[in-house]
Order: C-alpha cells, then structure tokens, then sequence
C-alpha cells in the first residue's frame, strides 16, 4: 500500500495555503504604509479568513481521502542534497484536524484583536500571520530538519506578541517563555543529528523503518544512546506540552500574553508538544517510549492532580484557566502513555491503545476550542473590568447575563461535563488507559485511578472559583454598570462554542479522521 | 620546458593576491598626487582592486578551469580552502569598505594610507590561510598582525584608539613570539618547515620511540598561542574587546571577521595537516579550549552595556562554537572542516550585518551604547528588524545562516560522539540567547516615545541589504554556498602535492 500520495495534478495544497498564503499575507502587512491601521485590520482579518478557508478545502476537496490512512496532498522537493534534506509535506489523519484547527483559532484570534489592539498594529498582525507558517509548518512537515525549521519559526513571534502586547510583567514572560523553548528546542537539535548519523536521513516517511534497522537506533541498539535521544526529543516535546515539572513558563506566558495571544499558545502551541511526541517520538523510538511508560505516565499523573490543585489555589482568573491547561494536557500525556505502555499484544490490547491515543489527539482539538473560548472570555472580563481577580467580582450573573451563560457553557465544557467536548476525550483517555491497565498493566490502572481526582478538582474549582466566584454572590458595586458582551465579542466566542457543542454530540467526523492517523502509528510501532 | 609560460602559469594561480598588492601601492601613490584627501577616486580605486581579484578568484569554478590542487614552491598551497578564503576575504574586505567611506570622513586624513593598509590586510589574510610552510605562515601572521596593529590606532587623537592598539600589539608581540618558540620546536624535531614534509616525519612510527612524537604536542600548545590570539580564543583573548571597542568601527568589523578566518585556516593546515599524527592530543587540548571560550565568552558577555564589547564578546564564544568543527574533525571525510567553513560564512553575512547596523547607528546619534537604542522599532524598523535577524542568525535559530553553521558544527560533533562537548554548546548557545535578546528587548520592548527617524547612507544600506540576503539564502537555499567549499576529498587532503609546473 502507498503510504505517501502526492498531491493529484501535483498542486502543491498545502504549501499554498498553509506556508505562501500566511507568509506572503504577514509580508504584504508590512507594506501597507504606516497609519493606515484599519487597512492592516481589514486585510488580516481578510487573509487569515482565506486561509482558514483554505484548511477546509485541503479538508474536503482537495482530494484527501479521509478512509485512507496513508499520508496524502504530498510534496517533496529537493532542498540540500549534501545532507539529504528535502522539503517534504504531507498530511493525514492526525495533522490534518490540528492544520485546520490552527487555521480556524488563528482566524478567531485575529477577528477578535481587530478590536482588541490599537497599539503598533502593524507589526502585530504580521507577527500573527508570521506565527501561523509556523505552526502549520510544524503539523505538515514530514522531514525532520524542516519540521525543525518550523517549529523553531513559531517561537520567535511569539516571543515578540508576549513582550509588546502583554501584560506587567511582559519582558520577564517573554525571555522566559523563549529560553525554556529553546532549551528543548537545542536538545532535540542534538538527538535529530544523532538519528541523522544513525540512518542517514531526515524523512520522517521512512525513518521508523530506516531506525529499526540501524545499528544504533534499532530494537538491539545501544540502550543509553537511544535513551539519551529519546530523552533529549521527549523534553523538548514536554516543554511545549507543557508536562510537569517543565511547566513553570506557561502561568507566566498566559498571564502575561495578549487575549489572543494566550488563545493561539494554549489552542495550538501547546499541542506542537503532544503532536510531536505523537508523530515523532511513538514511531521512531517504539521501544524505548516503552521502556519509560512509567515514568512518563506518572508525570502525566501529576500534571493533571497538581495542575488542577494548583489553578484551584489561585484569584487571578486567567493564571487559573493557565494551570487548568496544564490539567487538561496531562490527560494527553496519559493517553499516550498508555498507548506506548505496551507494545502490540494482540487486537484486544490494540482497541484500548487506539481509544487512549484518539482520546489524547481528540483532547488536542477539544481542548484548543473549549480553552481558546475561555481566554476570550477572559478577554472579555478584563476589557471590562481591567482586573482579573476573583475576589473583586461576584454576583455578576444579574448584570451580564450573556457573558454568564458563554462562561457556564464553556467551564462546563472544560470541566468534562458529558455532552461537551471535553467529556468525549477525556472519557477515552480514562476508557482507553484503565482498558490497558487491567488487560496487562497493573500499575497503569492504578495511575488513571489516581487521575480521575483531576476530574473532581477541575469540576470543584470551576463550580467554586469561577461560577460562584464570578457570577454569584453579592454584586460588587463597582461594576453594576458594566456593559454585557457586545456583538463582535460573540461572533468570536460563538464559533468555538457551537464547535465543541456539537463534537460533544458528535465526534464521529474528527474521530474517524483521527483514527486513521492513530491507528497508522500504533502500527509503526509493532 | 618553455619558462616563459612557466611564469606566466605560475601568476595567473596567484593573480588575486598580485592584483591585491598592486592595489595597495598604486592606491598609495595615488594618494599622493591627489590633493584632495577624501577624493572618491581612492575608495573607487580600492573596489576595483578588490572586485578583480574577487572575479579572479572565481576563475576555478569556470568549467575546465579547475586547478590541480598544488603547492607552489611548497609555500604557497593552491587549493579549495586558499579558493574558499580568498573569496570569503575579499567579498568582506568589500563590504568593510563600503562602510569605512561613510565612516571615515571628518574622523581623520589620512585617508589613503587607509584604503592602502585595507588591500593589503586583505593580501595579508590570503597569505595566511595559503600558507603552507612555517616560515610562510609566520610572515603572514606578521604581516596581518602589524597591519591590523595600525589600523586599530588609526584614529590618533582618539585615546581609546590608541589605547586599543597598544593593548593588541603588546599581547600580539607576546603571543607571536611563544608561537614562533612552537615552530622552532617543530623545525628542530623534524628538520623541515614544510607542512608535508613535517607529516610525513610524524607519520612515521619510528619516531615515537625517538620521543620526537611528543615534541610535536608541545610545539601544538606552544602555537596555539599564537592561534588563540589571532582568533581570540580564551585565555587568549583579553585584548580583543578592548580592541574592538577603541578602534574604529569599519575596522572592528574587519577584525571580527578575516584575521579569524585567517587563524582557523592555519589552525585547519598545521594541525591536520603537520599534526595530523598527534590529532588526538590537539583535539583534547582545543576541546577544552573551546569549552573555555563558549563558557567565558557566553558569560562574560551578559553583562556588557557596550554594543561593541557586547560583539567583541559575542564573537569571542561564535569562535567557540567554530572550534568545535575542528575538534571533532574527521580526517575521513573533513566534515568537521567543513562545517567550520560554513559556520564562518554564515558569520561573514552575520556580523557584518550587525556591525553596519552598528555604525549607522553610531553615525546617527553618536552612540554604541546599548540603551541608546531604545525604540529603534520606532526610529528605523527595516534596520531593527534586520538586527533582530542577524541576532536570530548568531544564535542559531532558522532560517538563518547561524543555524545551518550551527547545526553543521554540532552534527560533526555528534558523529564524533563527543556528546559532552555537544552539551556545552548548546547550553551556553541557550545563555547566549538571553544576552542577544536583550538587545532586541531595547529596541522593540522600550522606549515609546517618538523620537526622530533615522536615515542611513546609501553605502550602509546596499550592505545591510547583501548582508541580510546572504543571512537568510544561506539557509533557504544552501547549495551554491555550499559548492563554494567543494567537495571533501578537494579540501586538504590532496594538499602536499606539487603543482605540474
């Protein structure tokens, strides 16, 4: 069976629309002549809505066919023959609803900063349209050097959005957040040269074969040295996830960060980390991830415990939601952890395999929509209000009904109640990792038991710090005059909740897609 | 034999150089019959020099041009890495000399002797990285050292310029003389000068029973004082921020870049080629040099406040990171070579970028400090969103020329499985990224007051232009640069033979 089909009549889809459009569209902002703000609004909001467009049609009618799990629109070019460097991309069932995710938040972002930003506008939006090459490049690129380009590339506008537009303390964020990324970044540097000298190649198409038989990398290799790659990939991936304890950046990121901003990290940049563990570490280092299940699953364990105790203890409502990201990673973290907690044992074990890892993938999307819904209404509050502090507000439900009821929506959704999004991954992650557990891992089962406490945290600080904290209670009269959410607010808002209203009814759509992906990889592992 | 063609064959190998030094003393002579000191005629005089012998130089890469690799009479080598450097030299030599006609008028009067001793460093760097005898390489270092010396001290009534030549000759004088100890201690161990002759004498096993073997790793440590010197190596390189600071910009800019090019190539001919025997211990002792420089450099520079100490710094640990290329050298396939080639590319491009953008903010406000530049979002974007870049590029983050010399480097370094020295690098790169970035907090992060824009002169410009190009390209497109280095097997190895005439 083909595994990589080229794009049909060799146009090139993907590169068109999720690497020249967004570039050429951030350059173009840069010759719209000065003071024309609104004429730099219009054509952001224009171009990223084209290019959201465009990830539907790559979607639907661009000649990807969803019942086929092998990677398609292909394109390959020869860019640095002396290394064997090619750019190569493709899609498949696991990038492809993470690429229109990227296009679909990146288009609500900037919609809502339309009205949001007024200062040095310019640069802005040609950051943000600078940030989505990155991360579509990172979700097609299917060479490792290139892949490595483009993930590089998302850090360095981001970098910029936290430090100009952020908050007080935006200059400590920003080197932050850029220091801890690079570190892994340069780590991983390392381990994709070690897998260069060992295979001879860059593609990630063929380096689970070309791994498992080298010398080095393959099933009798040098144990250390496999594990000094794994580990070197594994924390850079885990910084971007963010896993504890290489977590400390995000509260200060996300609090620090733009509204959009904040949406853009915890809606796709978070999910760069869990799509490379996914797409890179499962497949090219099958035993060793299976060697380290445990380690990695008890991280997961206490990601989700710690990350919902600690947004529990605090006032500021955004650095809240931030941890809760921290939560709601985890259970990615686990899902996959339970997927490499064996190696194929037969199809009873492959069933719960898949639910854990679709779970985790599904949680990607879910958790993109439901937590970039709460950082604009976030937005929202603090637009209003300018502070973010619990303690300051209550009873709020009577005067801004409509703002209470998207937040009750979306906490709800986030907290996993059943018929959100929210629910669908997070029941498959504990579905598919306690099916694991009992089938053959003990320890496992014993691990997702521990992370249900994360379910009751989350609902408890969500009920208690955000519904009753914000919306019940006696009203502060400082803010009975505050205006309800106005129209473009919705439009922004709507789309995402509608989204994962109907996931929550509905996953099949994304699941079957998914599960193409997931079910490939878990392959390449056996 | 016809001699007469002999001679001629024998020019035309060297025409660049020719062509450079008869630049130098017509520009001279020039000079005096001009009455007018900042006559364009010098600076035009200069380029024309250089652009020939830059076309000369690229005269082997015509198909059917091609050289045999050779040595003329076994002192001067003629193969890809004198072709490399010659265009590497010269293609910065031009740009630096884009950039000292704006710099240079009102600061001084002599402006001739200038674009003379701007030919000749150029020569002197060529010499250097051709040489391929002890006594040739001596001169060449000499002579790169005594033009470099005057042109730091350039500006006479400036005391910071004064006081920089002073430091860079006192501990040049110093440095050459262990150096030239370290030769003589090869000489008297294997009775020649010549680079392959001295190989062969260490190739044979005999002499390690002798104990001449070992004279060979003192003769390494004694030179690689001189070495570290020229490429300002720790702990060889206290006189290089002071240096950088005093002496006039345009020349900062040259220093960072062709007396290191100059340093690593005799480095990558004594020490594969006369040393090749002894390359473990060498690579012991400059893999802790290396580690040194990256670790001091990194650190050191955190706490600058100058923008050119915070580059003199700055490019004190990029000499660590090219070291690194060398350490884990492969003589099989030359790959670290190789990526120490690409690495000081991608640091031609770069630093010079920097360094304009340095002295066109110099020319505007007077300043190098890095405060000053404050908001130059605001005042200058093309010109802060270039630095952002070339910053980028030093760092090693894509898709910058820094990245792919960084990521060469530390690939032959992987390969070498020196996975420590891997390490080192790559977190003191992470510190090195919180220094850099300061900058570019200053002038994006602060300063939100309006203040007036800055214009730039034409020749700054087209150089930050070349310069930003040649950043990226190098790394969207690699392979022209790439076939600049050649193939391996061309590289050194078939360095010891002599020309078919």
């Amino acid at each position: 069976m083909e595994t990589f089909i080229p794009s049909p009549q060799g146009i090139p889809w993907l590169s068109i629309v999720c690497v020249i459009a967004p570039l050429v569209s951030a350059i173009v902002t840069l010759f719209i002549p000065s003071g024309n703000d609104n004429a730099v609004k219009m054509w952001a909001n224009v171009a990223s809505f084209a290019i959201f467009l465009g990830t539907i049609f790559i979607w639907l009618f661009a000649g990807y066919d969803p019942n086929n799990p092998a990677y398609q629109l292909g394109e390959v070019a020869e860019w640095i023959p002396v290394l064997n460097v090619d750019y190569r991309v493709a899609i498949d069932g696991l990038s492809l609803p993470l690429v229109v995710l990227t296009g679909f938040l990146t288009w609500i972002s900037i919609f809502y900063s339309t009205r949001v930003i007024n200062y040095r506008v310019k640069e802005y939006f040609f950051l943000f349209l600078l940030l989505a090459v990155g991360m579509f490049g990172v979700f097609i690129a299917l060479d490792y050097f290139l892949f490595y380009i483009f993930w590089e590339i998302g850090l360095v506008p981001m970098y910029f959005l936290i430090g100009i537009w952020g908050g007080a303390r935006r200059e400590y964020a920003a080197i932050k957040f850029f220091l801890y990324t690079l570190t892994g970044s340069v780590l991983m540097l390392l381990a994709i040269l070690g897998i260069y000298w060992g295979t001879g190649s860059f593609n990630l198409v063929t380096l689970p074969g070309l791994m498992q038989n080298s010398e080095v990398f393959g099933a009798n290799g040098n144990f250390l040295v496999k594990s000094l790659a794994f580990w070197a990939i594994f924390i850079a991936f885990a910084i971007k996830v963010p896993l504890f304890p290489f977590h400390t950046w995000l509260p200060d990121a996300h609090v620090e960060a733009p509204t959009a901003g904040s949406v853009i990290l915890a809606g796709i940049l978070l999910k760069l980390g869990g799509y490379g563990m996914i797409r890179i570490l499962m497949p090219l280092f099958p035993d060793t991830f299976n060697a380290y299940w445990i380690p990695i699953a008890v991280l997961a364990v206490i990601s989700i415990v710690y990350g919902a105790l600690v947004a529990m203890a605090q006032w500021d409502l955004k650095k809240l939601i931030a941890y809760t990201s921290v939560n709601h990673m985890g259970y990615c973290m686990l899902g996959i952890a339970a997927a490499a907690s064996t190696l194929d044992r037969g199809p009873e074990l492959m069933e719960s395999r898949a639910i854990a890892l679709n779970g985790a993938v599904f949680q990607f999307i879910a958790h993109g929509l439901i937590t970039g819904a709460l950082f604009l209404l976030v937005g929202v509050i603090y637009e209003r209000a300018h502070t973010r502090d619990i303690k300051q507000f209550g009873g709020l439900g009577a005067v801004l009904p409509i703002f209470y009821g998207f937040m009750a929506i979306t906490t709800f959704a986030s907290l996993g109640l059943p018929g959100l999004a929210g629910f669908v991954s997070e029941f498959m992650v504990f579905r598919g990792a306690f099916g694991v557990g009992l089938q053959a891992q003990p320890i496992l089962a014993i691990l997702t038991g521990i992370a249900l406490l994360g379910i009751v945290f989350t609902a408890a600080l969500f009920l208690w710090k955000v519904i009753q904290g914000l919306f019940l209670g006696t009203l502060n009269e400082k803010w009975a005059n505050l205006p309800d959410m106005h129209a473009w607010e919705m439009i922004s808002v709507v789309p995402l909740v509608v989204l994962f209203i109907f996931f929550g009814l509905y996953p099949a759509p994304i699941l079957n897609l998914i599960n193409q992906g997931v079910v490939k990889i878990l392959g390449m592992m056996s | 034999m016809n001699t007469n063609v002999d001679w001629l064959q024998r020019s035309l190998a060297i025409g660049p150089e020719l062509l450079l030094m008869l630049g130098g003393l017509v520009v001279l002579l020039v000079d005096m019959w001009l009455a007018d000191d900042d006559h364009p005629l010098l600076p035009g005089l200069t380029g024309l020099f250089m652009v020939g012998a830059l076309i000369w130089s690229f005269v082997p890469f015509i198909p059917g041009m091609g050289i045999t690799p050779g040595t003329i009479y076994g002192m001067f080598a003629l193969d890809n890495l004198t072709i490399f450097f010659r265009v590497f030299v010269l293609t910065s030599s031009l740009l630096v000399l884009a950039l000292t006609t704006v710099y240079i008028k009102g600061r001084t009067e002599q402006t001739g002797e200038f674009y003379s001793l701007l030919l000749f460093i150029t020569l002197s760097v060529i010499l250097a990285s051709a040489a391929n005898n002890l006594i040739m390489i001596y001169l060449a270092f000499e002579f790169l050292s005594l033009t470099s010396y005057i042109m730091v001290g350039w500006l006479r009534d400036d005391v910071r310029s004064n006081e920089a030549a002073m430091k860079y000759l006192l501990y040049g004088a110093i440095s050459s003389a262990v150096m030239l100890y370290g030769m003589s201690l090869l000489y008297g161990a294997t009775g020649s000068t010549n680079i392959a002759e001295i190989a062969a004498v260490f190739a044979n096993p005999r002499t390690e029973i002798v104990g001449i073997f070992n004279l060979g790793i003192t003769a390494a440590v004694l030179m690689m004082v001189g070495f570290g010197f020229k490429v300002a190596l720790v702990p060889f390189h206290q006189w290089s921020p002071d240096a950088y600071e005093g002496a006039p910009t345009p020349v900062t800019t040259f220093l960072s870049v062709g007396p290191k090019a100059a340093g690593f190539a005799i480095m990558i001919r004594v020490l594969t080629g006369a040393l090749g025997a002894q390359t473990e211990s060498w690579q012991a002792m400059l893999s802790a040099v290396a580690i040194l420089t990256m670790v001091v450099g990194n650190l050191t520079a955190l706490a600058q406040t100058d923008m050119k100490r915070l580059l003199a710094y700055s490019s004190i640990a990029q000499a660590g990171y090219i070291l690194m290329g060398l350490v884990a050298n492969n003589p099989a396939d030359n790959f670290g070579i190789r990526a120490v080639l690409v690495y000081l590319l991608a640091y031609l491009f770069t630093n010079i970028g920097l360094f304009v953008s340095v002295i066109g903010f110099e020319q505007a406000t007077g300043s190098t400090t890095i405060d000053d530049y404050r908001g130059l979002i605001r005042r200058s974007p093309f010109h802060a969103m270039a630095m952002v870049i070339f910053f980028l590029s030093l760092l090693g983050i894509p898709p910058t020329a820094g990245f792919l010399g960084k990521f060469l480097v530390f690939g032959a370094v992987i390969n070498a499985e020196l996975y420590f020295l891997a390490v080192v690098g790559m977190l003191t790169s992470v510190i090195s990224a919180y220094y850099y970035l300061n900058v570019v907090r200053v002038m994006f992060f602060q300063g939100d007051e309006e203040d007036r824009p800055l214009r730039f002169a034409f020749p700054l410009q087209a150089v930050l232009v070349i310069t930003l190009v040649g950043t990226l390209l190098m790394n969207l497109y690699p392979t022209p640069f790439l076939n600049l280095i050649g193939e391996p097997t061309n590289l050194v190895t078939q360095l010891f033979g002599q020309l078919p005439f």
